[in-house]
């Protein structure tokens, strides 16, 4: 590519210089005039200035945060036997460590792998991790987990540097890490067995939700794929299982999980109730993930199909090569969207008596010792919540970014 | 002019290989399914091996539906077409091996947006007719260079011109190493600049003597590259002639009329 420098006719006249404003005029230009601009601005700074007062004198004057470091292994594992704490902690670094190589080998042609930003979000990290009040020896692990994290991440660089095809198994790894994790909290094979009714916490919402995400996501291809069939019977078939499970509230398909089935199925019969809560949320998913994905089949250009058919390619590699890449793209922000829901979604089985993040919440609420303490452990709640769907959301942003080449 | 020379060139080419029918289309009728409009009433053509025919004709004549039913992208209810020796009917296999053997460039190019251009040549072969990679992409490569654009190879279509672009739909179809290329307007939707660099690719095919059909608009292309031209009109083959006598001496006044307007 050669680049053209257009020839200036006169070469005085230079650009015009950006005028500098600063942040006085700004705020006198846009917030300030005319006067009834001012007195809107001056109202809503007045409401926020009032709120915000009124939250920290709440936060650091009334509230007792001793709730949240007091009951931190509840929110984490619910009421995971404490003796068998130290698995959950092997996990809990096994992620980290492939998370960071993860990281690594995906970002191997980054000159600098530890940005500016990436350095302040680690600075950040450990010195929440100092500030918060909890336990000593939990400000350790964390620090000791973003030593681990950025090791690994260096690590990975000078792996994926030397094998560039590694790439293509970080997908199949996270697979055996889930298996492993499943070991790892559940037991058996050599280990002491946990049951799932002792699952909980956060460590529950996490698995339910990346085990219902993992799930719906292909279910919800295949009923997308169903109801644009030219098959009489899969199109009908995909249409009632769409339009059925979209006119039944979630709240009712995890009820009908929780209390119907054991109705109908004889005590040895009945599946985990983990497991029915995570059948309950995929089948609710995959059939709004269906029709998600159903608008991105419909954005692509018939010629696109066309081209395939004339190549010889059968419906199919077609579908799987062409259509479907195209379409999951082009829909990436609603999957993601739907993906967060989910998420959050899980919630809703703190009511069907599941004591995921935020059921395990309303237990620790219910001793004595951390009575009316309500308001600190739901912003810790909402907090944590918040912390993962804003990660699903970045995610879904970078991933867009990598995806949106051609353009 | 050059082209002159290239003319002949083909026509000597031509007098060497034997007269194999490739596609022969008999009193072919279409009708759309809904608004029953009879798009195609009856038309018969016959393209021998190395041929190259200009299918011309006003817009909703029905050529482009007429040249895509040889790949059968569009179903026809009477008549019969058979290409390559293998009869097109709803057999699925048939279709198949007909779609292995003929190509296809759009007007629209229809390259696939999320696969860079050496993808968009290999995934056929690898897959249809099932190459191992290296050896199709060493193909892919020979094809690129020859279209003129070895060096984009791992850019994405929506980084190319729209000639470019073109020329990659070319070296996709290529890769198949098709026995019949059909060409479906191929310069309409270019820049004008741009017309000539698909043309050359087009013609310096036909050189090597593929056997070719193509609807397009481009008078120069026909007369200097065509073995034979159509003239289509309202779903009849009309007028069917060398490129000498169809543009100095058209016989039909739907003809006559037609090249008033074009030339």
């Amino acid at each position: 590519m050669t680049t053209i420098t257009p020839q200036n006719p006169n070469p005085n006249l230079s650009p015009p210089a950006e005028i500098q404003i600063s942040p006085i005029n700004w705020v006198m230009k846009n917030l300030l005039t005319p006067w009834y601009n001012a007195l809107i601005t001056f109202i809503i700074v007045g409401i926020f200035c009032y709120a915000g007062y009124g939250f920290c004198v709440w936060a650091f004057t009334e509230a007792q945060w001793t709730v949240i470091p007091a009951n931190l292994h509840l929110f984490g594992a619910g009421r995971y036997p404490s003796e068998e704490y130290w698995r959950l902690w092997v996990l809990l670094s096994i992620i980290v460590i492939f998370s960071g190589i993860s990281w690594g080998i995906v970002a191997r042609n980054v000159t600098h792998l530890f940005s500016r930003n990436v350095l302040i979000g680690l600075a950040i990290a450990a010195l929440i991790s100092f500030i918060l009040p909890i336990p000593l020896l939990y400000k350790l692990a964390i620090i000791g987990l973003l030593i681990l994290l950025s090791l690994a991440a260096w690590g990975g660089q000078k792996i994926g540097a030397k094998m560039p095809g590694l790439g293509q198994y970080i997908a199949i790894n996270w697979f055996l890490v889930y298996l492993i994790g499943l070991w790892l909290i559940g037991g058996g094979l050599g280990l002491e067995e946990v049951t799932t009714s002792k699952w909980g916490g956060l460590m529950l919402t996490v698995l339910m939700a990346t085990i219902s995400i993992a799930l719906c996501f292909p279910i919800g291809v295949i009923f997308a794929l169903g109801r644009q069939s030219n098959l009489p019977v899969v199109k009908l078939f995909s249409v009632l299982y769409i339009e059925i499970i979209r006119g039944i509230p979630l709240i009712a398909i995890l009820f009908m999980g929780q209390v119907m089935i054991p109705l109908f199925l004889p005590e040895g019969m009945r599946p985990d109730r983990v497991l029915r809560a995570i059948i309950g949320l995929t089948l609710f998913s995959s059939a709004y993930l269906a029709e998600n994905i159903r608008g991105g089949l419909q954005a692509i250009p018939r010629g696109q199909t066309e081209a395939a058919k004339a190549l010889g390619l059968n419906p199919p590699l077609t579908v799987s090569f062409i259509v479907m890449p195209q379409a999951i793209k082009a829909v990436i922000p609603a999957i993601v969207g739907q993906f967060i829901s989910l998420f959050q979604d899980t919630t809703l089985l703190s009511i069907v008596g599941v004591e995921e993040f935020l059921g395990i919440s309303r237990s620790v609420l219910a001793n004595p010792n951390f009575l009316g303490r309500s308001s600190e452990v739901l912003l810790f709640n909402a907090l944590g919540f918040w912390v993962f769907c804003y990660a699903m959301s970045t995610g879904s942003k970078y991933i867009e970014k990598r995806l949106n080449v051609e353009h | 002019m050059a082209g002159q020379s290239l003319t002949k060139d083909i026509q000597d080419t031509n007098n060497v290989t034997d007269r194999e029918e490739m596609i022969v289309a008999r009193d072919v009728h279409k009708w759309y399914a809904s608004n029953e409009f009879h798009v195609l009433r009856g038309v018969s053509l016959t393209v021998t091996k190395g041929e190259v025919v200009v299918v011309m004709g006003p817009s909703g004549s029905g050529k482009s539906t007429f040249i895509r039913t040889f790949n059968a992208l569009e179903e026809y209810q009477k008549g019969q077409i058979s290409v390559d020796g293998i009869e097109l009917s709803h057999d699925l296999k048939n279709i198949d091996a007909i779609r292995k053997e003929v190509g296809m460039v759009f007007q629209q190019f229809n390259l696939f947006p999320h696969l860079t251009v050496l993808q968009n040549v290999t995934l056929a072969p690898i897959w249809v007719r099932r190459r191992k990679k290296a050896e199709a992409e060493a193909i892919a490569m020979q094809l690129l260079e020859k279209v003129g654009i070895l060096e984009q190879a791992k850019k994405f279509p929506g980084q190319l011109s729209g000639g470019q672009q073109q020329r990659v739909a070319i070296a996709r179809a290529l890769a198949m190493q098709p026995k019949i290329m059909l060409f479906d307007e191929p310069t309409s939707a270019l820049d004008p600049e741009m017309v000539k660099e698909v043309l050359d690719t087009m013609r310096s095919l036909a050189r090597e003597g593929m056997t070719m059909v193509c609807v397009t608009h481009e008078v120069g292309f026909a007369e200097n590259v065509a073995d034979r031209v159509v003239l289509m009109a309202d779903g009849l083959l009309v007028e069917e002639a060398k490129p000498d006598a169809f543009f100095n001496n058209p016989q039909h006044d739907r003809t006559k009329q037609f090249l008033s307007q074009i030339l």
